[in-house]
């Protein structure tokens, strides 16, 4: 078994010496109930998932579009805490040491925690990061300097909106990878691979040498062939919280050995 | 202190994608501020489109009723389409205009907003989108009625809690799609900076007013100043007129609902179901659970049924500047029927959160003592929400009739 590195960009680096391209998945934690998050890791792990994003939910997720909007939602009024999202993000690091796991929440939830009891707890329950889509580095410089002392990755975006004085700047202040996103808007719909996003990309490229994730409606094998060789590691997120609601959490495996194949 | 920070509260927790957006914004506004010619443009505008400046009408039959301080009211009910949002929303119509963008959005909670936002958009030739709570569209429908008239489309929301932070939560979602051409209204000062910084610029035009006026008809200035505050945009407005006064004591009043001590109001300031948090672009008090999601919030007046205020007021209110009291439903209720039997004058059952505060002082206060309510809106766009407060039978009926007669 391939011993995770503590350093995000080191391990994914190393990996990308046996791949062409990683996956990173991503999904609502207690949506629809943990026990179904469970099996969904599971088919995830053993179908060679680089990285889970696992997204505490929050009452106001302002940058995720309907589908994960409505996961959080009912999440929340099924009951789930803080406190289970931790345990259970335990239970999974420890069971599957090949996968990098990540908590993605928006920063209210990190800041009525306190900054540091997270990000403490985030490192010893044996997470590598951390994704939160309200916080600019503006916001968190302390966040960003205890996360890298504390060898956490604080993962920072690109946007097609950004220039690239922007991207240099924010780079500098991230670890681990830079999230690139793929399109303006939320999360959800589909994006078209074309040659925007491909100048796109190569601007994200001169900006920054961490390893580039692109995310914001990837959802099939298309397009990952297309991003194979500009960008390092392809992001999938509504498209298997919608595969779980239409077809439950067995047709996750095969729908993620698929993609692995098209990688 | 930090850009766009007032004391611990406010900053500008924006997602990425939105960056570029409000560096442009930012830098408009300030190119704006500096420009004495953009706020004679807008003084202008204000007093020839919408009745600028509104009057101070001296209460004398309510301050007769009271036997104390003498009540002077500001009425920003006669500005056009209703409210003090007006001021908000012209000001912001100007600075769209200098961007050259050709869309805005705006969140609405009592619709007052979502009304004045497309009344400008009308006037300055903008496509207009409003987002509202579907609660809020079934409370207030006659303004849904008006934005349509006015060509805005009104999308009902139908996440959360139905009211006033998901509508706001839906405009950031339109906005970080459609920010090249398209202007987020924000109807508060609330969000991120600079947009409580802004919205307070475009609503000091209410208290620089006030100030004039007060000293004009009472010879000095007031003792209290009241306002009900929301997002806290009509308080502020009124505020800033006093602020650097500080013999005038300044009252914030909230949303008590069926009583600060239940779990169904919108106190942020008041009671202790209010925390510290960063929500909506913004760190302010919010009511939120230890974990920080957002409660459920309650008010009989939409515009007041929020989970934050404006960090300029939890700023002001942290220093002891600002004193903030809350109104129970009932209480407003009672105030709006003795306003209207006094004076005439029906304030918005946002507004009447004001009067409660005030007609509960004004007794204990000397005969040579003035106060000030911000009358922040008209009441009679609340008319099914009052009549139906009011049991009122004959409207029932009306009611009812209308109905039968539509449903043949
Ligand atoms: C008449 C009136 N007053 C007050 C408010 C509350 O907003 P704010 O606290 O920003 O003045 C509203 C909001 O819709 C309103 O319509």
């Amino acid at each position: 078994m391939v011993r995770k590195s503590m350093e995000l960009q080191t391990e994914l680096q190393q990996r990308l010496k046996k791949k062409n391209i990683l996956l990173m998945t991503h999904l609502v934690l207690g949506y629809p109930s943990l026990d179904t998050n469970k099996e969904v890791i599971e088919q995830m792990a053993l179908n060679g998932v680089d990285c889970i994003e696992l997204q505490i939910p929050f009452s106001e997720p302002i940058a995720d579009g309907p589908v994960i909007l409505k996961a959080n939602q009912q999440s929340l009024e099924a009951g789930i805490t803080v406190e289970q999202c931790f345990a259970f993000a335990a239970e999974m690091a420890a069971k599957y040491p090949d996968v990098c796991f990540l908590f993605m929440t928006y920063y209210n939830i990190v800041f009525k925690y306190g900054e540091a009891a997270f990000l403490r707890r985030t490192r010893d329950v044996g997470l590598v990061g951390t994704i939160i889509p309200d916080l600019p580095p503006e916001e968190g410089e302390q966040y960003f300097a205890l996360s890298k002392e504390l060898e956490l990755a604080p993962i920072t975006f690109f946007t097609p909106t950004s220039t690239a004085e922007r991207m240099t700047e924010v780079a500098q202040q991230g670890e681990g990878f830079v999230y690139c996103v793929a399109r303006r808007g939320v999360t959800g719909k589909q994006t078209a691979i074309d040659e925007s996003l491909d100048s796109y990309l190569e601007q994200c490229r001169q900006a920054t040498g961490l390893p580039l994730a692109v995310g914001f409606g990837i959802s099939n094998r298309d397009d990952i062939a297309m991003l194979t060789g500009k960008a390092d590691m392809a992001v999938i997120g509504t498209a298997t919280i919608r595969l779980v609601d239409e077809q439950g959490a067995a047709a996750v495996g095969p729908f993620i050995a698929e993609l692995a194949g098209a990688a | 202190m930090k850009k766009g920070y007032f004391g611990q509260w406010g900053g500008a927790f924006i997602p990425e994608v939105l960056y570029a957006t409000f560096a442009q914004l930012n830098t408009e506004y300030e190119k704006a501020r500096a420009d004495a010619a953009f706020w004679q443009e807008y003084v202008e505008l204000m007093g020839n489109y919408s009745c600028r400046p509104t009057p101070l009408t001296y209460a004398e039959n309510l301050s007769n009723h009271f036997g104390g301080a003498r009540i002077y009211i500001k009425r920003e009910d006669l500005n056009h389409t209703g409210a003090h949002k007006a001021n908000n929303v012209m000001g912001q119509g100007l600075l769209v205009k200098r961007m050259g963008k050709k869309r805005v959005i705006a969140e609405t909670g009592a619709g007052q907003h979502g009304v004045a936002t497309a009344t400008m958009a009308a006037r300055f030739g903008f496509d207009c989108t409003v987002y509202m709570g579907e609660e809020d569209v079934a409370r207030q429908r006659p303004n849904v009625f008006w934005m349509e008239k006015l060509g805005a489309t009104v999308v009902p929301v139908t996440s959360g809690s139905r009211t006033l932070k998901d509508a706001m939560n839906e405009a950031f979602r339109d906005w970080v799609s459609s920010m090249d051409d398209t202007h987020y209204v924000i109807g508060t000062v609330c969000g991120p900076h600079p947009f409580p910084e802004m919205v307070a610029w475009f609503q000091s035009i209410i208290g620089i007013e006030a100030h004039k006026q007060i000293l004009q008809q009472f010879g000095r200035l007031p003792s209290r100043v009241y306002a009900c505050v929301g997002g806290g945009s009509n308080a502020m407005g009124i505020f800033q007129g006093f602020l650097d006064t500080p013999e005038v004591e300044l009252v914030g009043v909230e949303a008590g609902g069926e009583g600060i001590d239940t779990d169904r109001h919108a106190s942020r300031m008041t009671g202790d179901r209010a925390s510290a948090g960063v929500a909506q672009g913004y760190k302010t008090m919010f009511l939120q659970n230890p974990e920080g999601q957002m409660l459920d919030t309650h008010s009989i007046a939409a515009g007041l049924d929020y989970v934050g205020v404006s960090p300029i007021l939890a700023d002001l209110g942290e220093q002891g500047r600002v004193r903030f009291e809350a109104a129970t439903d009932k209480e407003v209720v009672d105030a709006l029927a003795l306003s209207m039997r006094k004076e005439g004058l029906i304030p918005a059952l946002e507004s009447s959160h004001g009067f409660v505060q005030a007609f509960k002082e004004a007794p204990t206060m000397a005969g040579d003592e003035a106060i000030i309510i911000n009358m922040s809106g008209r009441g009679d766009k609340d008319i099914f929400t009052v009549a139906h407060a009011f049991d009122d039978p004959s409207w029932k009926k009306f009611i009812v009739d209308r109905g039968n007669e539509y449903s043949k």
